[in-house]
């Protein structure tokens, strides 16, 4: 019954979002009432897609294999965690999770968004509904996960045992969030082009969207590498596969909006550009949800292929994205550019910024997309793999790391080079010495490692320097320096955390890239090996039954000098319903490093395959974005940003004592 | 193809995560080495974008001996990658060659930036003759709420 409950309320949400959407498009100049009715519809669409999705969950939890969705993907024995997320580790769950999301964000602008005109509102809420319209739809009609069974079968099949884990609790609601979320952005630039009114104002609305979803995006793809890194059992944390670029991109992409629209918000330039890179960015999102499910790729992530669903779903996305540019080419002549600037300006250095990510985007969705029409047109196959994505990627972001830390510092209109790199010398002076130590430390080899260490130094470095120079300290006395600090307004700290955590994640990924050990060996209980100053002592193998997997245990002993011994336990698993074989690695963090230690096949001497990596430094690469990704959410408490998302009392809070 | 590729995947998710082997290394640590660095450029053929080296699957683990075989032999780097292509393909290569089939593949992101390069740059000349252009004046209603948020 609930199921059938949860099914109506899908359909009538779609059904509502396909009104709202038709009188939305013929009302929005003419009746004024309308805006109430989508702003009602909004929310009432959020109310009944959270009750289908509830629905669901209740259905997994409960083990109602009637529920087709639920016998192929969840089975009795697995812990209710896992139940739950079984929900969405499949195609047609994850959509209603996607829909889920949209429509929350729809229900949140209607919500929190009184202080925008109310044109803005009702075309805004016109795109979402006719967004929540065609995706619901494509849901319902041809991924459906109401659909019951009969006999209702006693035990379902179990989830993928590689998706058995918290990575699937955290990782695809993150992604989605940062994926959806920039749906706003979408509708705020499709809705700017059909009123044809776009200035700063837009601006500044369409900022705490694009920031809220960018830190999701963040914190998701930060999540889903660190999954990949300790799941796949090679310590390997970017693959360059198609999926994983498919949600770099809108990252990218997202990063170069963030950044535009700060110059169109203060200095009422680049609208154009602006709002190419909002369609781009959603696009791109779409993109990177849909392109797994086309049946295009074929990958962990694309849970069923099926050619219907491919085709609606390249439709869906030709229509979306093909009609935005199309309104795009007719409209943007109409909107006016805006201030002047100098090149040497803020200005100019975040116009460079988006440059260098455009291009970087660019490389990615070329290499991505390249083998696959390389492959329809002429048959011919090739693979394009991280040497490829290394030299077109990774050649674009040194200049943009260069010039990074020149931005803050450069005054808007025109700035002042000479002056800037004057203050920055000190940073740039740090990074050096920094780098030559630890080259030293590590006994040089010539090799490109410590040029991009320097980069990473130099990045954050420079994020100090900023906040440094704001503060006026070593200028003026510490009390007066200490007002100013304190007294910079939010947005300021979140630029310099931000783009330190930037340089932080650059620093990690030559650290760990570079002086990473390998260590591939043979082992009889009770021997020992050492790798990179630990000694690893292995101590047998146990064997243990488990909810739903039977595993093998091994038994391993890590002493260091400076640390206590610690027990590392790796597993081979073997899942029950499915006789699916995984291993789990064992990961231990000494400070900013990994140990990271795998149990492997058993030998015909009793002897075990044993490997182990130490990453000094990798954690850095993923404590870099969550220090990124918690600069935004600072951010987005700065007041001056809080006017799009809710009116509050302007009860100016003392700033937080750094 | 895709079909069997798509099944080759699912064989793959169905094997515990596994690289190079302890008795697949060769006692020459100068030739061992060579192997590991050709190895990171070879595509094991029936995972994602996944090097023979971090793969575990079958395929790779031929592979990996078959680079070794090579290089005792006596062939240099260019040689062992040369005998795989002609006996898997390209597609075995991580890194595509650079050819008139690849040309747009390597030069769409260089030329991206040169032209967007150019164009700033000539926006940037042209920005200082022009005059400024106003935007649509805001209605008053909207000058006294953008007023209420500024202040």
């Amino acid at each position: 019954m609930a199921i059938e409950l949860g099914h109506f309320a899908l359909i009538l949400a779609v059904a509502i979002a396909a009104v709202s959407a038709v009188a939305g498009l013929v009302l929005w100049r003419t009746n004024e009432r309308i805006t109430l009715v989508l702003r009602q519809g909004a929310v009432l669409q959020f109310i009944l897609i959270a009750a289908a999705f509830a629905a669901l969950v209740q259905a997994f939890v409960t083990d109602d294999f009637s529920l087709k969705l639920a016998y192929e993907n969840s089975h009795s024995l697995q812990p209710l965690l896992f139940k739950v997320t079984s929900v969405w580790g499949n195609h047609e769950g994850s959509m209603v999770l996607w829909c889920m999301i949209l429509v929350l964000m729809g229900a949140l602008v209607a919500m929190f968004g009184r202080n925008l005109p109310r044109e803005l509102m009702t075309l805004v809420l016109t795109i979402q509904s006719l967004l929540v319209a065609a995706f619901g739809g494509f849901t319902i009609f041809t991924s459906n996960p109401f659909l019951r069974l009969s006999p209702a079968p006693l035990e379902g099949q179990e989830l993928n045992p590689i998706l058995q884990d918290i990575g699937l609790a955290i990782h695809p609601p993150l992604l989605y969030t940062g994926y959806v979320g920039f749906s706003v952005c979408f509708s705020f630039a499709v809705a700017a082009l059909i009123s044809g009114r776009i200035d700063a104002a837009w601006a500044r609305w369409v900022r705490p969207w694009t920031l809220l979803s960018w830190c999701f995006l963040t914190l998701g793809i930060a999540m889903g590498s660190y999954w990949a890194y300790y799941e796949l059992g090679w310590g390997g944390w970017w693959f360059w596969d198609p999926v994983e670029n498919a949600s770099f991109m809108p990252w990218l992409a997202g990063t170069a909006l963030l950044h535009s629209a700060l110059v169109m918000e203060k200095r009422n330039a680049l609208k154009i550009w602006t709002i190419f890179l909002s369609i781009i960015t959603f696009s791109l999102s779409l993109l990177g949800t849909f392109m797994v499910r086309s049946g295009v790729l074929t990958s962990v992530h694309s849970f069923a292929t099926d050619p219907t669903r491919g085709l609606v779903i390249l439709a869906l996305l030709a229509a979306f994205i093909g009609g935005a540019f199309a309104l795009f080419a007719f409209r943007a002549a109409a909107l006016r550019v805006g201030g002047l600037f100098a090149p040497i300006s803020r200005e100019g250095a975040l116009i460079l910024n988006n440059l260098f990510l455009a291009t970087g985007t660019a490389a990615v969705l070329v290499g991505t997309l390249y083998p696959l029409l390389l492959e329809a047109l002429t048959g011919k196959t090739i693979s394009v793999g991280a040497p490829f994505f290394s030299l077109t990627f990774g050649v674009v972001m040194v200049p943009l790391l260069i010039v990074l830390p020149f931005g803050p510092f450069l005054a808007w209109k025109r700035g002042d080079l000479v002056a800037v790199t004057q203050r920055l010398a000190w940073a740039a002076g740090a990074a050096i010495f920094v780098t030559i130590l630890i080259f030293a430390l590590m006994g040089g080899q010539v090799s490109l490692a410590p040029f991009g260490l320097l980069l990473g130094f130099w990045v954050a470095f420079g994020a100090i320097a900023e906040l440094v120079d704001r503060a006026g300290i070593g200028r003026m006395s510490l009390s007066t320096s200490w007002h100013r600090l304190v007294g910079l307004p939010r947005s300021a700290f979140s630029t310099a955390i931000a783009h330190f955590g930037l340089g932080m994640s650059v620093i990690g990924i030559v650290t760990a890239s570079a002086w990473s050990l390998e260590l591939v060996t043979t082992m009889q209980p009770d021997t020992t090996t050492s790798i990179g100053g630990y000694t690893i002592r292995f101590d047998g193998v146990d064997k243990k039954q488990v909810e739903n997997y039977a595993a093998e245990i091994g038994n391993f002993t890590v002493s260091t000098s400076g640390a206590a011994d610690r027990h590392l336990t790796p597993e081979r698993r073997v899942y029950e319903a499915s006789g699916t074989p995984t291993t789990e690695a064992a990961i231990e963090t000494y400070g900013f490093s990994q140990l990271y230690v795998q149990l492997g096949e058993v030998g015909a001497d009793g002897s075990r395959v044993v490997r182990a990596w130490y990453k000094p430094y990798v954690t850095l690469i993923w404590f870099g974005a969550i220090v990124m990704a918690l600069a935004g959410f600072l951010s987005l408490t700065d007041r001056r940003l809080r006017v799009g998302v809710a009116r509050r009392a302007a009860v100016p809070k003392p700033a937080p004592a750094e | 193809m895709r079909a069997l590729v798509a099944a080759l995947a699912l064989l793959w998710l169905a094997m515990p995560a596994f690289a190079v082997n302890p008795d697949e290394m060769l006692k020459d640590p100068a030739l061992e080495a060579r192997a590991r660095t050709i190895s990171e450029g070879l595509r094991c053929l029936v995972c994602q974008n996944e090097s023979i080296d971090d793969s575990n699957a079958d395929l790779a683990h031929e592979i990996r001996v078959l680079v070794r075989e090579r290089l005792t032999a006596g062939d240099t780097d260019q040689q062992v990658v040369q005998y795989l292509v002609d006996r898997y393909g390209e597609y075995v290569l991580l890194k595509p060659v650079f050819a008139w089939h690849t040309l747009v593949l390597w030069v769409a992101a260089p030329t991206i930036l040169v032209i967007g390069g150019i164009v700033l740059f000539i926006g940037s000349r042209r920005r200082r003759s022009m005059p400024v252009v106003g935007d649509a004046p805001l209605t008053p209603d909207e000058q006294k709420a953008l007023d209420e948020l500024q202040s």
